[in-house]
């Protein structure tokens, strides 16, 4: 009788130890989101969503400003990078997990490890040189380039580690119907891991919007919208990090708010991204 | 002498045992034995321990050859050597040859994939596709090669459902997941998945072991239908079931091939003292 309540005791405690710590990781959390609502609600209006930015004299004197150019920068540019590190990255992946043997396979650990580690700005340094120095330009391609950097190796690992959870015996029930290894990896273990790699996208993703550093010199930024879909490639770019970024370092007030309501929408554009992405990927078969 | 009637009294009661056997009584003419495939000192080292070693034994076309063997003697090993499965497995090796149609399966310049297109396999654990409809599960083997003729697919589909004994079960589910099915029904599905690429060769390992005696039935009855199209080689625990269904049997014990001869043979006069002591039950 004793020792049950003994159990009962601990099972609470652990239970209370739980909560608490779910709470403490949820805390700054909150904090944040509340912090970021308050000070950033009274600077979105209409404007905010149909305005370029322009000169600090606009917001200083009430004349219509907003970030429509850094929100279409902001999708522009980290969609471009999502189309050029997803192939890449997923390719790695599928190389690491299912190619073990392979020639290259110790080479790409080691590249893919060392891009991980790498600090982000020297991966916009790395797009400086690659791509704005011989394009001549900021652009938002380079941009792109810069932050398919930053998603590429955390795809890669992911895909990596979603492709390996799926157990060998799928692999083998494939290659024993006749398939090729491609084709086992491709219709197989690939839509059994499907939930894991959506999430690897999303990680690398959600990273990938919030970074601000590699923007830096590659989009640079801009305070006007281009005039065509192509200035937002070819033209330096505005994107809300580095825009949220350069709005909170300004002297002006005004454009401190602003810089608040940037980061709203940063935080809005994500929480659509992944559940778009969610909803998008549904399980077609609850598998256990 | 001790020793003597020992033996003699093990091989009456084989005798008598055997008597519980049913053979499946095809007689073996030397005429309709022609050869498929052949392994010569076949022998899978998984890093420094053995899984089967030297094994030497022919693979007789139309016919069924059953494995037999306690656990663990290497039956699963040999069969995986048949169709390079342990291509995919890095530490084990394989040494010796694989002749089919007396070309051997290992040599540098044959493909695996056109290997495993004729010789089938059905796992000891079923292992449906999980995200695949049981319908996509079974027509896999075509539909992921590039046919795509719907009319062609549903016929293949029923065929090796039915086959495999579980078209009645499933026929109005077929769009369910795969893994919705019970154990028993993802054996049998996973035996219409190899039927339905019709394999020249079927290596199944222990194709009856989660079945109930009546799936069990019509699982070997399918066997003796296969037979007159493709080579089957059978793993099982049940020596009733070796005796039932093949036509040789191979007899192992820790990775050794200790005899192979033809099922009436093993079963009623074995040459080796192993099998019949296996036989007998003494243990195993
Ligand atoms: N992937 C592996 N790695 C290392 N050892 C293995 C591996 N697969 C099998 N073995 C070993 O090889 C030996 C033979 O195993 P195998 O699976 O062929 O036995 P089996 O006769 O099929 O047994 P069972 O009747 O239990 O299925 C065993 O000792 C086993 O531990
Ligand atoms: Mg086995």
């Amino acid at each position: 009788m004793k020792t049950l309540r003994y159990r009962n005791i601990r099972d609470k405690v652990m239970e209370s130890i739980i909560i608490i710590s779910t709470v403490l990781v949820l805390l700054p959390l909150i904090i944040i989101i509340v912090h970021v609502v308050v000070h950033g609600i009274s600077a979105i209006n209409w404007e905010f969503f149909t305005e370029e930015l322009g000169s600090p004299s606009r917001a200083i004197q009430g004349r219509p400003t907003g970030l429509v150019h850094t929100i279409l920068g902001t999708v522009v540019v980290d969609f471009m990078a999502l189309a050029l590190a997803v192939p890449i990255g997923i390719g790695a992946g599928i190389m690491l997990s299912e190619y073990p043997d392979h020639v290259l396979n110790p080479t790409l650990r080691i590249m893919n490890d060392t891009l991980n580690g790498m600090p982000a700005i020297l991966k916009g340094l790395f797009a400086f040189v690659l791509i704005v120095k011989p394009m001549g330009t900021f652009s938002g391609f380079a941009g792109a380039v810069a932050l398919a950097f930053v998603m590429i190796p955390i795809i890669a690992r992911t895909t990596e580690s979603a492709l390996m959870s799926i157990p060998w015996s799928l692999r083998e029930a494939g290659l024993a119907i006749g398939l090729p290894r491609w084709r086992v990896v491709l219709s197989t273990v690939m839509p059994a891991a499907k939930t894991g790699l959506v999430t690897g996208i999303l990680i690398g993703f959600a990273r990938a919007a919030g970074e601000a550093a590699p923007l830096l010199f590659t989009s640079f930024g801009n305070n006007y919208l281009p005039n065509n879909w192509l200035g937002f490639i070819f033209e330096p770019v505005d994107t809300l990090p580095q825009r949220l970024y350069s709005l909170a370092i300004s002297p002006y007030s005004e454009w401190h708010s602003m810089g608040w309501a940037a980061a709203i929408v940063l935080l809005l554009f994500v929480i659509v991204c992944f559940v778009g992405a969610r909803l998008l990927t549904r399980k077609k078969f609850q598998t256990n | 002498m001790m020793e003597n009637l020992t033996k003699e009294k093990s091989l009456t009661s084989i005798i008598d045992t055997s008597s519980e056997f049913q053979f499946n009584g095809v007689k073996s003419t030397a005429s309709d034995m022609k050869i498929r495939m052949e392994t010569k000192n076949l022998t899978v080292m998984y890093g420094k321990s053995t899984g089967i070693k030297d094994v030497s034994i022919p693979i007789y076309d139309n016919k069924v050859t059953a494995l037999i063997g306690p656990s663990g003697c290497g039956k699963t090993t040999f069969l995986r050597a048949l169709n390079r499965m342990h291509d995919m497995t890095r530490i084990a090796k394989v040494t010796g040859e694989v002749l089919l149609d007396n070309k051997n399966i290992y040599d540098e310049d044959v493909n695996p994939v056109i290997i495993r297109r004729k010789i089938g396999m059905v796992f000891q654990k079923p292992t449906p596709f999980p995200t695949m409809s049981i319908y996509d599960n079974v027509v896999a083997g075509l539909k992921l090669v590039g046919i795509r003729k719907k009319s062609l697919l549903q016929d293949v589909c029923e065929k090796a459902l039915t086959q495999a004994a579980l078209f009645d079960e499933v026929k109005d589910r077929l769009n369910d997941s795969g893994v919705s099915l019970s154990g028993g029904q993802q054996q049998r599905l996973s035996i219409a998945r190899a039927l339905a690429v019709e394999p020249e060769v079927l290596l199944m390992d222990e194709p009856t072991s989660s079945l109930d005696p009546q799936a069990t039935t019509r699982i070997e009855e399918l066997i003796h239908t296969l037979k007159n199209d493709v080579t089957i080689i059978i793993i099982t625990h049940n020596m009733q079931q070796a005796a039932r269904v093949s036509d040789k049997t191979a007899f192992f014990y820790v990775g050794d091939l200790v005899e192979m001869g033809d099922t009436r043979n093993i079963f009623t006069k074995p040459k080796e003292k192993k099998t019949e002591e296996y036989l007998t039950g003494r243990f195993g």
